[in-house]
């Protein structure tokens, strides 16, 4: 049980408190409701370019690490297609270090020429490094565009493209800026050895007098209801061909969520999973195999995904895998192997929970998605499912025409 | 009154923080083995690492040592492979094992309520694992496969080919997998291997977290009643061959659109009285965020996503390292802004505020390190297999709140000179 305290700024800054005395750190997490999804279509990579510019200097601080490595601290940052989370830890005495730095860079960043010209290029290294300059780097990038025809989720974080990147400028940063970065967007998580009053203290002081922005109101186009099955084939120059299909599956708050969890653990968790044991141990036909979802608030996509052993063709690599879906559908599941996941998520969320960094980012994603309390009820979610919710489940995300294949073929099999 | 925001408050130097390691528990087995125990944390959760002598040191056939460990878990005489995962994953258990140069483990993360369902199990695998013909050829074959995929890598070469240039193709920092190794792997190899350094071989026990009630009888019960620490287990001794040219340059895939550079030198171990200062200098020079490497190349340059240097976690010998993968027509540049960077810290006296900073972030993250049980039993056992004391602990925080600009500078004459570096640049 992870118990905070919560209040709201007058700008409508939300503001979440969980004192920990046994350590003497603590954590400083802002998470802004601002996401890849939320980018223009002809300007992706937005977002996560902009988390690099974050470290560029804000208004009055012409530098944002060195007076928190100076205040003993560390930070970093990360964007998904929903939002877009930077995080300090620190020594406790030092708290007020990282909100003096937070709170100039949400009231403006620096805006310097320079930071913008530098971090286009680091982007673009970091997007050559990892899905350029690595085998089956560009497989997600079209598993995305194909499963997805209307929903922004068809463009990964990094962009669609390199010149997105490179063709930014200071105009669209600004704009960017003051449309997302604004506390009546953004949710404050304190963890650690800290006191609730001394953090509203601090919470008012910084952040209070930061003018609340005019509300973002999402309107993302919802992707239509997939009919019939997609795929398409790659050739590159990659060792050995991979099979790679995904579905469409209920969002966040869909009533199916956990026990589409739970789903992918049976399927894919771990050496006793039954994906690992039927298709690379028993049958032999792929090296490795992986299964897990998006996990993203808006219907995400229901992933398999494995190279196959040298010498099987992928129609019997797809066949073993359907044939594995299937059985999901038509037989019911052991209480025993429900259990089994069940166990394994109870295990997962404590040891989660170990550090005030993780239980700052958990508290401000539940936050996000409507109450951080929730997050205190997900195991007992998991409890509730059964062997026959996960069934149906399957019957749902598994139905005829709501699959997408990327059938990756190696040149050198070809 | 207006908040002046160009003020930043009022900090306490973390270098005059009362920074603490924990001890730990100490007790001995009926069988002789030793247990490291911190027991803490808020979360009714446990690690237990049984630490093996059977590293990459002892095998004397190419990659003996990895594949046994690997495969412990896959099969007892009374349990298939699916039974003992099922066996740790029924619980929420989590079972690795990995291979190092010196030791291997077998590690248990569990719930602490599960831990008497599970340690049953672990002790089977430290008595009885079989290694099944079927499942040595399964993990050769996926092995190779995995193999001929990172091959691809340039990250991946790049980091074989320093090692081996730095300690020689035998000796265990510098030897690496290979298909031919992978394709003579015996099951006999594995099982006198398994027999001599696991089941009668020398162990040494970390446990941290919450324990249930009675650990020490459970652990008694289970790892204290196994034939351990029967053989007198000798570190051999291996002679580092250093490759006598300096500079590589390789091409492993003409369409590549980065290099992956890596610039190394030799470096004594924990033992030696440089160690601790030149751990300073490291930061400064690329071992953080902040350092001089990142500000210039990542931060002012945008040559690459980033940079670092680090002094290898060896035992016997370390290595001073700089990695970084950067785009192919500013490799050069790179190369040459780390040589810069070199000679600056040679020629210049470091500044007392850049190094004062340098001081707080390193004994800030020294604070945020030993907090926690799993990072305090981490800390113990780095220190016990390194022959190291909480003297060094201690010891490590004094020189860094005393070191100077002049040793600073010293230790880059010493040490970051330009013709001592190894250098690789793999395309």
């Amino acid at each position: 049980m992870i118990q905070f305290d919560r209040f709201e700024l007058a700008n409508g800054l939300k503001v979440l408190v969980h004192p920990d005395t046994t350590t003497p750190m603590a954590v400083v997490n802002i998470l802004y409701n601002i996401g890849a999804k939320d980018e223009n279509p002809a300007k992706t990579g937005f977002a996560h370019l902009f988390e690099h510019l974050m470290f560029g200097g804000s208004v009055n601080i012409p530098e944002y690490d060195e007076p928190l490595q100076r205040a003993g601290g560390e930070n970093n940052a990360y964007t998904t297609n929903d939002l877009t989370n930077y995080y300090c830890q620190l020594p406790a005495e030092n708290i007020e270090t990282a909100f003096w730095l937070e709170s100039d860079r949400m009231l403006s960043l620096a805006f310097s020429p320079k930071s913008l010209e530098v971090q286009r290029k680091v982007v673009c290294e970091e997007f050559k490094e990892h899905y350029i300059n690595k085998p089956y780097g560009d497989a997600w990038h079209k598993m995305r565009t194909l499963a997805y025809t209307k929903h922004p989720y068809q463009w990964m974080t990094i962009g669609a493209s390199l010149e997105h990147v490179e063709q930014a400028t200071m105009e669209e940063v600004k704009d960017f800026f003051f449309k997302f970065y604004r506390p009546n967007n953004a949710i404050l998580v304190v963890t650690g050895n800290v006191k609730t009053e001394d953090i509203k203290v601090l919470a008012e002081k910084w952040f209070g007098p930061i003018p609340a922005g005019k509300p973002y109101v999402r309107n993302l186009p919802q992707e239509p209801k997939q009919e019939k099955n997609r795929s398409i084939d790659v050739r590159a120059d990659v060792p050995m061909d991979m099979l790679m299909m995904t579905w469409h599956m209920g969002g966040r708050f869909d009533a199916s969520y956990h026990a589409t969890d739970l789903l992918t653990e049976v399927l894919g968790g771990g050496a006793s999973s039954r994906l690992y044991e039927q298709l690379i141990k028993v049958r032999q036909l792929f090296s490795s195999i992986s299964c897990f979802h998006f996990g993203t608030i808006d219907p995400g996509l229901f992933v398999i995904t494995g190279k196959l052993v040298k010498g099987i063709t992928m129609s019997v690599a797809e066949k073993a895998v359907l044939e594995e879906v299937e059985k999901m559908k038509t037989e019911l599941l052991d209480v025993k192997e429900v259990q089994k996941v069940i166990n394994k998520t109870e295990s997962m969320i404590c040891f989660e929970d170990m550090s005030i960094m993780n239980r700052a980012q958990s508290l401000a994603f539940y936050e996000l998605i409507g109450d951080a309390s929730l997050m205190n009820d997900e195991l007992a979610k998991y409890q509730t499912v059964t062997p026959e919710l996960i069934q149906s489940t399957a019957k749902t995300i598994f139905s005829e025409g709501n699959r997408n294949t990327l059938y990756y073929y190696s040149n050198t099999t070809a | 009154m207006a908040l002046d925001r160009t003020i930043a408050p009022l900090i306490k130097d973390a270098v005059d923080f009362d920074i603490q390691l924990k001890p730990y528990q100490k007790y001995t087995l009926d069988n002789g083995v030793e247990v490291y125990a911190f027991e803490g944390g808020a979360q009714e959760v446990m690690l237990m690492e049984l630490v093996f002598f059977a590293g990459n040191s002892f095998e004397t056939k190419n990659w003996v040592a990895p594949a046994t460990n690997y495969l412990l878990k896959n099969g007892t005489s009374t349990k298939s492979a699916f039974e003992v995962n099922d066996a740790f994953e029924f619980y929420g258990a989590y079972l690795n094992r990995s291979c190092f140069n010196e030791t291997a483990t077998i590690s248990l993360h569990t719930l602490t309520k599960h831990f008497s369902d599970v340690i049953p199990v672990v002790s089977e695998l430290v008595a009885d694992a079989v290694f099944p013909e079927n499942e040595l050829d399964i993990y050769a074959k996926n092995q190779i496969q995995q193999l001929t995929l990172n091959l691809k890598k340039g990250d991946f070469i790049a980091n074989r080919f320093i090692d081996e240039y730095l300690f020689g193709i035998n000796h265990p920092y510098g030897k690496y997998s290979s298909e031919d190794a992978y394709n003579s792997l015996t099951r006999s190899d594995l099982v006198d291997y398994y027999n001599k350094y696991y089941k009668e071989g020398k162990c040494i026990v970390f446990m941290a977290g919450k324990f249930p009630a009675n650990i020490e009888s459970t652990l008694n019960k289970y790892i204290g009643s196994l034939p351990l620490n029967k053989n007198k287990i000798e570190q051999p001794e291996h002679k580092i061959v250093a490759a006598s040219q300096k500079k590589y340059n390789v091409v492993n895939d003409p369409s590549s659109v980065q290099g992956s550079i890596r610039i190394a030198r030799h470096f004594p171990n924990r033992h030696h009285p440089d160690f601790a200062p030149a751990q300073v200098l490291n930061n400064i020079f690329g071992g953080f965020f902040g350092s001089r490497l990142m500000s210039n190349i990542r931060e002012d340059k945008g040559y690459t996503y980033g940079i670092h240097s680090y002094l290898q976690n060896h035992i016997q010998q370390s290595a001073w390292l700089v990695s970084t993968d950067a785009g192919k027509d500013v490799c050069n540049a790179t190369i040459e802004e780390v040589y810069k960077e070199m000679a600056i810290l040679r020629e210049e006296l470091v500044d007392i505020d850049e190094l004062n900073l340098v001081k707080n972030y390193m004994l800030g993250s020294l604070l945020g390190d030993v907090d926690g049980p799993f990072q305090i039993i981490g800390r113990w056992k780095s220190y016990i297999l390194n022959g190291l004391t909480e003297e060094y602990f201690y010891n490590t925080i004094k020189t860094v709140r005393a070191i100077q600009p002049e040793q600073i500078k010293d230790l880059a004459n010493k040490y970051l000179k330009q013709e001592d570096f190894y250098e690789l640049v793999v395309y």
